[in-house]
């Protein structure tokens, strides 16, 4: 049961943390909280003892299943769901090339829908699914859009590739692949300065066209 | 299919698919910042908040109490790099002045000079605790914009910057019809996708990896040796993807060097992404650049005297140079002409050079100018080209290598439907909107370094080629894949091409158009050398097409291996070698709004033989939409009160995006120059973009009448 959390933290942290912020409320009950002087907190504050206090009890357990394969992890609220993915559970498919939500580079799905993963609090996502690049193909069977990216060359240096294709996914899906106009505007926030654009949306089209399952 | 053809999915051009397609479709490439290595830590960087002067106070007490932080680092702690003392820095352009370092005194050079990097245990501690480090200053005055300090302007050291003249330039004023204009390009920034980064791992005392963003492993390498006084060996670069550069990781930046000094420092793998923002004030950018065009011509349009001068920004510290005027000493035969270029200091980062670079800057400008020409001449923009054609090289009167510039301009014209270009401006609607053609080339040298490659053939039939070369995205893989495979003789399916290892054979920086054509030669000639080892095993009367995992097997060997270091022919110096673009574009433009869209784009290559279609094609069609964000969108914008920028990032800095552009068309001449390689292929990662400015602000004065002589063209700008 503890060891479950230890995914998500540095250096091991969590190897004898157990469960930290249950253990925090244990044992910090409000009567010694109103028990602590003011004297005692100011000087606390000021040893900075109260933000490694905060360090163990602000950790947040976050059940998600991504790819298919439940994770349970302990993260600060501050954490993005793209960090999580790259920093700690190493599914670096997804990448990061703003952290504003401007360039679509981290686009993933979340219950189906695609979202800026830098946009999105890795605890926004508990108890949701998510699906990255790294979950797109059955094995080594490529998804349709990854094969028709691959024929119609829809990328260079491959950055936003990963967003592109979830995006492309989420667009046919959505029913927004309905010609090459809303292709473009549907598109819009995936941006890819190689200038793969007319080869991405070619793809888009032949998926679309091609009627299979996306 | 029939709902294919509904669609009208235009047929993609023939060749291989991209040999790292797969990698890059299922989120397996790992970038520089995706090396995540035991026990690592994470860096983030303290930007100035003032623009110029010395930081009086640091404070880092907060910052260094903050959970997990490992070390805060300033000029007051940080140690002295021994290579800092003495030597030449690899890393400094060819010309005047000194690399920016970090933490060596306390002087700031520009807004956003980093003052501290805070060290912690994960990226969120690292950069909570990097808003805790507080500094005050002695402030300066300073001048961030380029635009009051031209005068200042001052010719670079160096032959190839002094002042070019031939004939006599001044010949311009005596013709019947001139056009003497000034052009203004703004700061331009590479904004690749994938962030600067890097993950320094010291994995003893005197040996370092880094996992790093650059253009060119061996000359990291040997920046990074020269700084820390180690043998180059003792430090491996490894660059296995570069998600875009452009030019903004041609050079080994500061804050390289300081994350390898921070993991020495605390004896962990430290990793170091660089936000957005700092894209603009830490890995250069294109300078703003005033120009102006003094061209004469006879009435039947024979130009007679020629003028292109620049003035350019550098940074306070550092002289940043580019080929900006050299287009006009041979681009066209003109008996007189002269080139003055000129740089002027401001208080940024060093400029650096973004695709196409100063020739990107220099095409809009003069093909802009020879347009404005044509229009006084009423002569066809192209019919002017032609009569100024040159046949050999002006500048040096050499022949050239080959050039089917003439072939480029008819095609392309043919493809764009350039007959129904309107020749007076502003006479052609549909629908409301005003239709316009316009058309503007571009050239850049086509020429051979050195590189080694190792060819190995190993037991189980697959031909390894290794070498240290990066891949940008431009496909340097898959072309090297069809190299081998046309010299060898096998499959491509049966050869592996190894790169972006500085411990590979060493191989140039990519950039500057050149790796197809000196990698390529080399892996062209490793291929032949290893076939002729080949034959010698196997003796006469052998098949010229053996099954070499078998030869190989009979004779007891592993493996077969070839090293072969190559560069161009000494045939190549009596000869001018370029490789030519033309592009046509047709813009429509709403009258009462001032929105420009992109209606149609050809773009032609003269760049010899083709040896990758697909990915060429790629990277033309990519380079027409870098040159239509040139043009009507791109400029970084600095609050000059406070030398700041104020739209760092990828909502304010406008790129192109899906709804910005339609189909574009690349076509290619395809005819080989041997004389430069044995494939006779030529570069065009920057002709792909040079023109490409010119072509579309010529087509906005075609549509309205209006002629814009500084990008970017903003409807703002267009509906006044």
């Amino acid at each position: 049961m503890d060891e479950q959390y230890n995914e998500g933290l540095p250096d091991g942290q969590g190897q004898s943390a157990g469960n930290p912020r249950r253990d925090f409320l244990k044992k910090s009950t409000l009567l010694t909280a109103v028990a602590l002087t003011p004297g005692v907190a100011v000087k606390a504050a000021e040893n900075h003892v109260d933000e490694h206090v905060a360090a163990v009890f602000e950790k947040l357990p976050v059940d998600i299943e991504i790819n298919g394969v439940k994770h349970n992890v302990l993260v600060e609220p501050r954490v993005t769901l793209l960090d999580l993915l790259r920093e700690q559970l190493n599914l670096t498919g997804t990448k990061k090339g703003c952290d504003y939500g401007q360039c679509g580079a981290c686009t993933v799905h979340v219950d189906g829908h695609r979202v800026n993963s830098c946009l999105t609090l890795a605890v926004m996502v508990d108890g949701k699914k998510v699906t990255t690049i790294e979950g797109l193909a059955k094995g080594d069977e490529l998804h349709p859009m990854q094969e028709a990216f691959i024929k119609h060359d829809g990328f260079q240096c491959g950055y936003c590739t990963p967003g592109q294709i979830m995006s492309a996914v989420a667009c046919v899906r959505e029913g927004h692949a309905g010609s090459e106009m809303e292709i473009r505007e549907y598109m819009s926030g995936n941006i890819c300065r190689c200038g793969a654009y007319p080869n991405i949306v070619n793809a888009i089209m032949e998926v679309k066209a091609g009627g299979q399952q996306v | 299919m029939k709902q294919q053809e509904l669609l009208n999915i235009p047929p993609f051009t023939e060749g291989i698919n991209r040999v790292d397609g797969k990698l890059k479709v299922t989120g397996a490439a790992k970038y520089a910042a995706e090396f995540n290595l035991p026990n690592m830590a994470w860096a983030v960087l303290v930007p100035s908040t003032i623009t110029k002067g010395t930081i009086s106070t640091i404070d880092t007490k907060a910052a260094e109490r903050a959970p997990g932080v490992l070390k805060v680092i300033t000029y007051l702690n940080a140690p002295k790099l021994p290579g800092y003392d003495s030597g030449k820095d690899p890393s400094k352009p060819p010309t005047g002045g000194g690399p920016l370092r970090l933490f060596v005194d306390n002087t700031v050079k520009f807004n956003g000079h980093p003052i501290a990097m805070v060290v912690a245990d994960s990226f969120e501690r690292a950069t909570y605790a990097a808003s805790l480090v507080k500094a005050t200053y002695n402030k300066e005055s300073f001048q961030t914009d380029a635009s009051k300090v031209l005068d200042k302007a001052d010719t670079p050291k160096g032959p190839r910057f002094a002042d070019y003249k031939r004939g006599n330039p001044e010949e311009w004023q005596n013709a019947p019809v001139k056009v003497e204009e000034e052009y203004i390009i703004p700061i331009e920034v590479h904004n690749p996708m994938e962030l600067s980064a890097i993950v320094a791992h010291w994995t003893a005392d005197d040996k370092v990896t880094v996992y790093d963003k650059t253009q060119g492993v061996k000359s990291t390498q040997n920046a990074i040796a020269q700084a820390f006084k180690l043998p180059p060996d003792n430090v491996q670069v490894i660059t296995k993807f570069v998600g875009g550069a452009f030019g903004n990781a041609l050079r080994t930046w500061p804050h390289e060097t300081a994350t390898v000094m921070a993991a020495q420092m605390i004896k962990r793998p430290v990793k170091l992404v660089l936000t957005r923002e700092m894209q603009f004030n830490s890995v250069g950018f294109r300078p703003y650049t005033w120009q102006k065009i003094r061209i004469g011509a006879t009435a039947d349009g024979k130009f007679t005297g020629l003028i292109h001068e620049a003035r350019a920004q550098t940074s306070s510290f550092e002289e940043f140079t580019e080929g900006t005027v050299n287009m006009a000493r041979f681009m066209y035969a003109c008996p007189n002409v002269g080139t003055i270029y000129k740089i002027t200091p401001v208080d940024t980062n060093t400029p650096t050079w973004m695709r196409g670079p100063g020739e990107a800057t220099g095409a809009f400008a003069l093909e802009s100018a020879i347009d404005e020409l044509a229009y006084k001449l009423n002569l066809d923009p192209i019919e002017l080209r032609i009569r100024n054609h040159a046949d050999t090289d002006p500048e040096n009167g050499k022949p050239f290598s080959t050039k089917y510039l003439k072939e480029a301009y008819e095609m392309g014209a043919d493809k764009i439907g350039w007959k129904n270009r309107p020749s007076k401006p502003g006479t052609l609607t549909e629908d409301g909107w005003l239709i316009g053609y316009g058309m503007g080339s571009g050239v850049f040298g086509a020429g051979r370094g050195r590189a080694t490659v190792k060819a190995t053939m190993q037991s189980d039939g697959i031909l390894l080629l290794q070498t240290a070369v990066t891949d940008i995205g431009v496909g340097t893989g898959t072309a090297m894949t069809q190299i081998a495979a046309d010299a060898f003789g096998i499959p491509s399916s049966k050869i592996k091409f190894e790169l972006g290892d500085s411990s590979l054979p060493p191989s140039p920086t990519q950039g500057g158009s050149m790796i197809t054509s000196t990698v390529g030669g080399a892996v062209h000639d490793a291929c032949l050398a290893l076939k002729e080892k080949f034959q010698q095993l196997i003796g006469n009367g052998g098949s010229d097409k053996p099954d070499y995992a078998k030869v190989l097997k009979d004779k007891g060997l592993q493996q077969l291996d070839v090293t072969i270091t190559s560069s161009g022919s000494s045939e190549m110096r009596d000869f001018s070698s370029y490789s030519y673009s033309v592009h046509f574009v047709q813009v429509k433009v709403h009258p009462k709004t001032g929105v420009t869209r992109i209606n149609k784009v050809v773009s032609v290559a003269d760049s010899g033989h083709i040896v990758s279609p697909k990915t060429a094609r790629s990277q033309v069609v990519g380079g027409a939409i870098g040159g239509i964000g040139m043009a009507l969108m791109e400029e970084a914008v600095i609050d000059h009160r406070f030398g700041r920028y104020v739209n760092a990032d990828l909502a304010g800095y406008h790129v192109p995006v899906h709804a910005d552009i339609p189909q574009i068309d690349a076509l290619f001449v395809n005819k080989p120059d041997y004389k430069v390689n044995p494939m006779g292929a030529k570069g065009m990662g920057e002709i792909a973009l040079i023109g490409m400015s010119a072509a579309v602000a010529n087509a906005i004065y075609n549509a309205t009448g209006k002629r814009f002589r500084e990008l970017p063209i903003t409807p703002d700008k267009v509906m006044i």
